[in-house]
């Protein structure tokens, strides 16, 4: 898919053209500058464009949700982003936000509210659910039929938000069948990049936490392993690579695996 | 002289009331030592949450098997008191077994008290093999040396002999009565009904006056060991017989992601982020001291966290699903815990041998939770919702998290360069944010 054309538009530009978009997509740090994560936001936004969905980004006024900041105690810098981002998105007249982020997610739904940033903030998950639900996206096939797909939760939807049956219900409605892993739902193992970890060294240990949540996955002998984070993602990644299984396991993002059934038949 | 038992029952009673009543003053005491923590909403969710969670243990039943030996033991120990009342007022007036006026119902009650009693001793004998003999591994981690397992030992030796003793006055008793023996006797029967105890007649003698010291004894033994356990519990992570119900009642509601947006910050950064604000004014004359940003010690956490402190049953659930912990990390939620409680504990003594005031130590909660321990948590709300009393470690972690960053620029160097590019290119890496939208056209 990934030559194909998107159709992205800025808030600029569309102020400029006097349209104010019903959503806005907050593509994330990650999803705009991580060379796997950016192929994750290029699926997704195929997928907006597929449904016809009315969005812009802010480009190159999108700046960091202060979430990382947050987490690793620095509530200074993350309510200087935070006040900086509103008065962004205040000025578009925001109303909606989508994420593919369960971190800006999580922020923009709980912690903007309380520093004057009130939208309705959606997880991609929420939304492909939504749209596929409505039938405005449509699959052609399901290239995953027979094969084992486990979906890893992230702590930030999951556990953090209650979000467990969205990204279950948008694999089911692609006739996806999910085998789930020992831990799952609320008893999910962290991928290990939370809390601002990504960003560090990990303390003195016997093994990565990647490592340790990627065996338990790798246990279920999976062809696919669904993700909705582009930090479990990573993580993952790191972890079938770990054990040497990437030949064998491909790790997804729900996104990716809903373009994968846009394609006709091979 | 036939008032001596009586009086020395009363003296007993007011003792073990009085002392308990002292401590949980000072209990009281020390959790306000935290910061306020205001809850007042969602009133019906917290009252949900008490019922399910301390009366209910919903969240025990995670792990069946020693959810239903908890069970045993709660439900015995809290029913078999019910018939303290009796032994009060047995107590008091020298009657003997004066509820009997219930009659078949009273010989339910009694006959289900010795079955629970029994189920008590079998539970935690288990317990006791589960952490000596099988060594789980949650009971057995560094944090456990020493008192906590000794204390945890000792509640179930505890509760053992109790209810031993509990079976043993009920099979004296019975025979008492099956001897028509003085205040014993009865002309409608045996009163009561006693299942269990019967078993244990053939190992009692049969002389009458050692009977009734042995019927005695034992009841003295019962009160007075329920008295004491009382007092135990506000050393003991027993506490949380009690604390349990305000822990849950007053505990953080989801979404367990949202975390609090510091009104100390939100105050500076409002003012500077506002063009019209004259960053050289004066402060107004009332305005509080600035308080000091995330936490060093005891005073700068929540009331809420140290109630949990008091309350933590040292179960170990949470550090049995931190994936730090998991993966080899020295952090461990349920040490973050006991860290506060013995902080807390520290302060109190200090501030009873200064006369109510605390007299700065040189110490505080860093010198227990070491920075490895802080840096190490994924903030992945594992803890939180694993925790069978609504504790949330994570939240103390993440306020010292606040004190070191914010008021020492304490933070590892990478997490300082991440700052910096959060600052200065809006995103944790070194891009530019001109190349934000490069996706685009990859
Ligand atoms: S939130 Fe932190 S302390 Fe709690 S389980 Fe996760 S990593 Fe461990
Ligand atoms: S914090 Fe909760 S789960 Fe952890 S040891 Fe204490 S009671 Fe158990």
């Amino acid at each position: 898919m990934d030559k194909k054309e998107l159709n992205v538009k800025t808030m600029a530009q569309a102020a400029a053209e006097g349209h104010s978009p019903e959503y806005l997509y907050w593509v994330g740090c990650m999803g705009s500058y991580d060379d796997r994560a950016k192929k994750i936001t290029r699926s997704f936004v195929r997928l907006l464009n597929e449904a016809g969905v009315d969005f812009a980004v802010l480009g190159t006024e999108e700046s960091c949700s202060g979430d990382p900041a947050k987490r690793a105690g620095n509530e200074f810098l993350f309510q200087m982003q935070a006040m900086a981002n509103i008065e962004v998105m205040n000025g578009y007249g925001v109303k909606k936000i989508i994420t593919t982020c369960p971190h800006c997610y999580n922020t923009f739904k709980n912690e903007y509210p309380g520093l004057g940033g009130n939208y309705e903030v959606i997880h991609h998950s929420e939304l492909l659910q939504q749209l596929m639900d409505e039938g405005r996206l449509k699959l052609k096939n399901n290239p995953f039929a027979g094969k084992t797909v486990t979906y890893h939760d992230p702590c930030y939807l999951g556990r953090g938000n209650d979000q467990y049956e969205a990204p279950r219900q948008v694999l089911a409605s692609a006739r996806i069948e999910v085998r789930e892993m020992p831990h799952h739902r609320e008893n999910a193992v962290c991928c290990g990049a939370g809390g601002a970890q990504m960003f560090k060294e990990a303390e003195p240990q016997h093994e990565e936490i990647f490592t340790y949540r990627t065996r338990e996955a790798l246990e279920l002998k999976p062809d696919v392993i669904a993700t909705a984070c582009a930090f479990c993602n990573t993580m993952i990644t790191d972890g079938v690579k770990h054990y040497n299984k990437e030949q064998e396991v491909k790790i997804l993002d729900l996104a990716e695996i809903l373009v994968e059934g846009l394609e006709d038949k091979k | 002289m036939q008032y001596l038992d009586n009086l020395l029952f009363v003296i007993l009673l007011a003792a073990g009331i009085g002392y308990f009543a002292r401590n949980v003053r000072k209990t009281i005491r020390n959790i306000k030592l935290g910061r306020p923590y205001p809850v007042n909403d969602r009133k019906g969710e917290r009252w949900r949450n008490m019922l399910l969670k301390a009366l209910g243990q919903k969240k025990m039943f995670k792990r069946p098997v020693p959810a239903l030996l908890h069970l045993a033991v709660y439900l015995g120990f809290i029913i078999i008191n019910i018939e303290v009342i009796e032994i009060i007022i047995d107590g008091l007036f020298g009657t003997h077994r004066v509820l009997r006026f219930m009659g078949g119902f009273y010989n339910f009650l009694i006959g289900a008290f010795e079955i629970l009693a029994i189920l008590v001793i079998v539970a935690v004998t288990v317990f006791w093999i589960r952490r000596n003999v099988l060594k789980l591994l949650r009971f057995n981690m560094p944090e456990m040396e020493g008192w906590p397992k000794r204390d945890a030992n000792l509640i179930l030796y505890f509760e053992f002999v109790l209810m031993s003793a509990f079976l043993t006055m009920n099979a004296a008793d019975l025979k008492l009565q099956m001897m028509q023996y003085g205040h014993y006797a009865s002309h409608s029967g045996i009163v009561g009904s006693f299942p269990i105890s019967r078993f244990l007649l053939g190992i009692l003698p049969d002389n009458p006056e050692a009977l009734v010291a042995i019927e005695r004894s034992m009841w003295w033994f019962h009160i007075a060991g329920i008295l004491v356990f009382l007092n135990y519990l506000y050393f003991s992570k027993h506490f949380h017989i009690l604390l349990a119900f305000p822990n849950t009642y007053f505990a953080k509601l989801p979404p367990l992601a949202k975390w609090d947006n510091l009104e100390s910050v939100k105050r500076e950064v409002e003012l500077m982020m506002d063009p019209n604000a004259d960053p050289y004014a004066a402060p107004a004359g009332d305005e509080p001291e600035p308080e000091r940003f995330g936490a060093k010690d005891i005073f700068d956490l929540k009331w809420i966290n140290i109630l949990n402190a008091y309350t933590c049953t040292e179960c170990g659930r949470c550090t049995d699903v931190c994936p730090a912990n998991n993966t080899g990390k020295k952090l461990s939620p349920r040490k973050i815990m006991m860290d506060v409680r013995d902080r807390t504990e520290e302060v109190g003594k200090n501030i009873d041998a200064n006369g109510g005031t605390f007299k700065d130590d040189g110490k505080s909660l860093l010198d227990y939770i070491s920075y490895e321990e802080i840096w190490a948590c994924t903030t992945c709300n594992a803890c939180v919702e694993e925790c069978p009393v609504e504790n949330n470690p994570m939240d103390v972690i993440v306020q010292l998290r606040q004190y070191l960053v914010m008021e020492e620029s304490a933070a590892p160097a990478e997490l300082n360069m991440m700052f910096t590019n959060v600052e200065n290119n809006g995103a944790p890496w070194q891009y530019s944010q001109a190349d934000r939208l490069n996706w685009v056209n990859e």
